[in-house]
């Protein structure tokens, strides 16, 4: 009988970091122990699995810490392969995936980040380049997915690029009320419109993310926190 | 079966020659494209990373892929001879964990700290010296991150072993010294000591006359260009 291994996972409430790799186990049906972690107060044990970053998320699998979400994510798919696969066998496909896997999370929600962290003219200038990625995103996956013109792009397998999508874009309409601006217009960017819209469907899903009211004023806090730790001198 | 493999690349570019070594340590032929990243890039990059349009880009069989680390997982799934990552999934994340270390913390901060300016130097002195202290670390006594052989990671760090140490003439700032990073500064002269990775490299005297030249000119990051 092949012994118990111990998956855990410390993350932080709606982080999208951490709802990322939670989908991901829960996709693989990975059964897992969550710890919260509190990041005004760090744990010993999160500082000594992650000493590089000194963040979330920490996949432990027998006691071995994976930090890195990316890195994670594919850590998962290649040691538990009787499940689900996130990525494609083929290694062109799979380069695709890595490639918008990177640029999802580096351009992309690197732009997101900013315009909810910042006021002015960084904001504006964020949210000049969040609709530009946007566009290139769009484009992109018409050109990767050229038959989707259905709900969900990868029909009912959900892979690597869904969850990247799902734990960004989950939340769109809170960012487009905390920032004011319109993120994910359903006529300029009508592929990536359905596959959210149909993603949040997902009863398994709908069992991870907070409710649109819990994730505007989670927003609404860390932009106020970070806001006010720039202006205090 | 006949293969056609191409790399967009460009000679300076550490991002291009991470793909050229990856190509040469697994014995595949490919045909060179010398891109002109400053001045004018080819309609056939720009064809081939409408995204980013940057070096390198490696073209299989018509087919392109884009951004250094992607590629070099490319070319590992697809060429099997001398395996530049390991098999065990746990020791492959860690590996995967080191090259985007590399790429998102590490090089920024050498970078910055070779070309700061005098008064934002201390700063980025000090944030590169953690990056390369977390490596000597990583190294942990190890011939190559790799282990016995040059691996994903030793590929990806071959910025500090070749273009560092040239930076260092031209500015005149010393970044790696044997004294404070034994393991590292060994490490950088058993990766360009192999052959293979030797021949790869390129010119010592180019590109510190490359530098050079950059120094008496204004200076931009090289992300801009290539990576």
């Amino acid at each position: 009988m092949e012994e118990v291994k111990r998956v855990k996972l410390h993350g932080v409430g709606a982080n999208p970091y951490s709802k990322r790799v939670e989908l991901a186990l829960r996709i693989k049906g990975i059964p897992y122990e969550y710890i919260e972690e509190d990041m005004s107060n760090k744990s010993q044990l999160l500082l000594t699995y992650n000493p590089v970053y000194k963040r979330i998320p920490v996949l432990v699998h027998n006691e071995k810490p994976v930090v890195e979400s990316l890195v994670i994510l594919e850590y998962i798919d290649e040691n538990w392969r009787n499940t689900p696969q996130l990525l494609p066998d083929d290694p062109l496909e799979r380069a695709k995936v890595r490639f918008w896997a990177n640029f999802i999370q580096q351009e992309l929600f690197e732009a997101m980040t900013l315009a909810v962290r910042y006021d002015g003219e960084v904001q504006a200038k964020a949210i000049d380049e969040v609709d530009e990625k946007m566009k290139v995103l769009e484009e992109g996956m018409k050109e990767m997915f050229p038959e989707s013109g259905s709900a969900s792009i990868q029909g009912e397998k959900l892979g690597l690029l869904d969850v990247l999508i799902c734990s960004i874009f989950n939340s769109y309409k809170a960012y487009e009320e905390v920032l004011g601006v319109k993120i994910l217009d359903p006529e300029r960017f009508p592929l990536v419109f359905c596959w959210v819209e149909a993603l949040k469907e997902l009863p398994l899903v709908k069992e991870l993310f907070p409710p649109h009211d819990q994730l505007v004023a989670l927003l609404m806090v860390v932009r106020e926190n970070v806001l006010k730790a720039s202006s205090s001198t | 079966m006949s293969e056609e493999v191409k790399v967009f690349g460009a000679w300076g570019s550490p991002f291009s020659r991470r793909v050229e070594l990856a190509l040469r340590l697994k014995g595949v032929q490919y045909e060179y494209i010398e891109e002109d990243i400053f001045n004018n890039k080819s309609p056939l990059l720009l064809k081939y990373n409408p995204v980013h349009k940057k070096v390198p880009v490696l073209l299989h069989n018509g087919k392109p892929i884009a951004e250094s680390l992607v590629i070099l997982e490319y070319i590992e799934e697809t060429w099997k001879s001398n395996p530049i990552l390991p098999e065990d999934p746990y020791d492959k994340a860690m590996a995967r964990f080191w090259a985007k270390f590399l790429d998102d913390k590490c090089l920024p901060a050498l970078w910055k700290a070779g070309w700061s300016p005098e008064n934002e130097r201390e700063k980025a002195v000090e944030e590169a010296c953690e990056c390369l202290k977390t490596l000597e670390g990583a190294l942990n006594g190890k011939r190559f991150f790799g282990g016995a052989t040059v691996g994903l990671v030793d590929i990806a760090a071959n910025f500090i072993a070749h273009w560092l140490g040239i930076i260092q003439e031209a500015t005149g700032h010393e970044l790696l010294s044997a004294e404070k990073f034994p393991h590292l500064f060994k490490w950088t002269d058993e990766f360009v000591s192999c052959s293979i990775v030797k021949e790869s490299l390129p010119p010592r005297d180019k590109l510190l006359a490359f530098f050079k030249d950059r120094i008496a000119g204004a200076m931009d990051a090289p992300t801009e260009a290539s990576k």
